[in-house]
């Protein structure tokens, strides 16, 4: 059993710690650091409760050492508002759609969407649907979901009076 | 945490992998993008007593041009794959393939030699490798040795890597531009392993199919390559075969499961059909019934 050291950006500010090769970034990102609004559901890839961004991309923090991310920038969803307090759009938009119910596979599908739309390209509408059959959620039945991520492809939709 | 402890080491070159491996005498795990160990690891399905990381050896990644091939580094990672201009001119049946591996997230980290080492008989990248005769290397102290995908896989994740080899590169030889990428699969939420499908190319010349290399996944313990139906096409016209008859022979070729997904006889009835209908779409034949 080894154990490593390790540092990230994590939310925008340095984090060190020292892990045991075992220890995934979510248990890392929840134990360590204290962001416990990574999620953790079924531990194997499948529910994407646990979905962060790691270096500009959408990955299961359940499916990633905590020694991968060594260097890395990471950010969870407590890193999305700005520092005010205002809302990041994705959290607007799912707010404006009720896109939750229990609110815990949320945060996952909130780093999903944010870490697609902050793509300089934009994200098309396929794109971000398709993207959602990597969260489960047992609440919703993910209509509400859908139209965050509809408006989210094409502002314009919905806010015509 | 749930896995049993490991050590873990993260080598900078495909020789200092090669070596770890040796060390490991058999108890040591790869890991690439970790979308299928992490799970087993969590699930202590695999308790190794080493990991061995290959994300920074950075001769693993990346697409390049070979000699009449398309070389492709085991650690790519399967987004890469999808927006890559390379593979969308030379390959487009793996970016096809690939957008039915996993999730958008899986992808992100998931690899394409992870996939094609592994061998679940269900994957898409096996049965791409085995359809297009695709040629893997595999590295260890020992040497190199360059394996045909035809002969890689031996079982249900089992393939003819030994224990100290390391997946090195996947070279698929070039298709002439504007052949006919075929890819059905059927399976039940998208993300989901398929319960049967095919994927191949063909490529026609002068009215007459010159060229096929085509592929089940899901109805067998491997990949399994439809060597008799791509046999009753070769020579053949366009207009002059019937796709049924086709789709019956490829099927009779195939040795499916019963499990708990879906029964040996259902993987038959739709692998007939959607390769009947994969047949008449992508030759522009008039559907028969």
């Amino acid at each position: 059993m080894s154990r490593h050291p390790v540092e990230m950006t994590l939310n925008g500010r340095r984090h060190a710690g020292d892990v045991e090769a075992r220890v995934s970034l979510a248990d890392f990102l929840r134990d360590d650091a204290g962001y416990t609004g990574v999620h953790l559901g079924c531990e194997h890839g499948v529910c994407g409760a646990c979905t962060v961004i790691v270096d500009g991309k959408a990955v299961r923090s359940c499916l990633m050492l905590a020694v991968q991310a060594d260097g890395a920038q990471v950010t969870t969803v407590e890193g999305l508002a700005a520092p005010d307090g205002t809302l990041h759009p994705v959290q607007q938009v799912m707010l404006d759609e009720h896109a939750l119910q229990c609110g815990f596979c949320t945060p996952g599908v909130l780093m999903t969407l944010a870490a697609l739309t902050n793509d300089e390209a934009g994200p098309s509408e396929t794109q971000l649907l398709a993207a959602l059959s990597g969260h489960i959620c047992r609440c919703t039945g993910y209509q509400g979901i859908r139209r965050a991520a509809r408006k989210l492809a094409d502002p314009d939709r919905g806010e015509k009076p | 945490m749930k896995p049993a402890p490991f050590d873990y080491v993260s080598p900078a070159t495909i020789d200092e992998a090669c070596f770890a491996l040796a060390e490991a005498g058999g108890g040591a795990a790869i890991l690439a993008g970790g979308q299928t160990l992490l799970p087993l690891l969590n699930l202590r399905m695999s308790q190794p007593f080493i990991v061995i990381d290959i994300n920074k050896i950075a001769q693993l990644a990346g697409i390049a041009r070979g000699d009449g091939c398309t070389c492709i580094g085991p650690m790519t990672r399967q987004c890469e794959v999808i927006t890559s201009e390379a593979l969308a001119r030379d390959l487009p049946v793996l970016v096809q393939a690939v957008r039915h591996v996993g999730h958008h997230q899986t992808r992100n980290r998931g690899t394409v030699g992870g996939s094609i080492a592994l061998g679940e008989p269900a994957a898409e990248l096996p049965a791409v490798a085995v359809a297009l005769d695709a040629t893997i290397e595999a590295r260890s102290t020992r040497g190199t040795r360059r394996i045909p995908a035809g002969e890689f896989y031996l079982g249900p994740y089992m393939t003819s890597l030994e224990a100290d080899e390391l997946l090195t590169g996947i070279s698929i030889p070039d298709w002439p531009r504007g052949h006919i990428t075929l890819f059905r699969e059927v399976t039940r939420r998208p993300g989901d392993f398929a319960l049967l499908g095919m994927v191949g190319a063909l490529s026609v010349e002068g009215g007459k199919i010159v060229r096929a290399g085509l592929a089940w996944f899901g109805m067998g313990p491997t990949p399994l390559r439809a060597k008799a139906a791509e046999q009753m096409l070769l020579g053949r016209s366009l207009d002059a075969f019937d796709p049924e008859a086709v789709a019956a022979r490829a099927v009779a070729e195939t040795a499916p499961f019963d499990d708990h997904h879906a029964g040996a006889e259902y993987r038959r009835t739709v692998g007939r059909r959607i390769f009947a209908r994969m047949l008449r779409e992508g030759l522009g034949i008039g559907a028969a019934a």
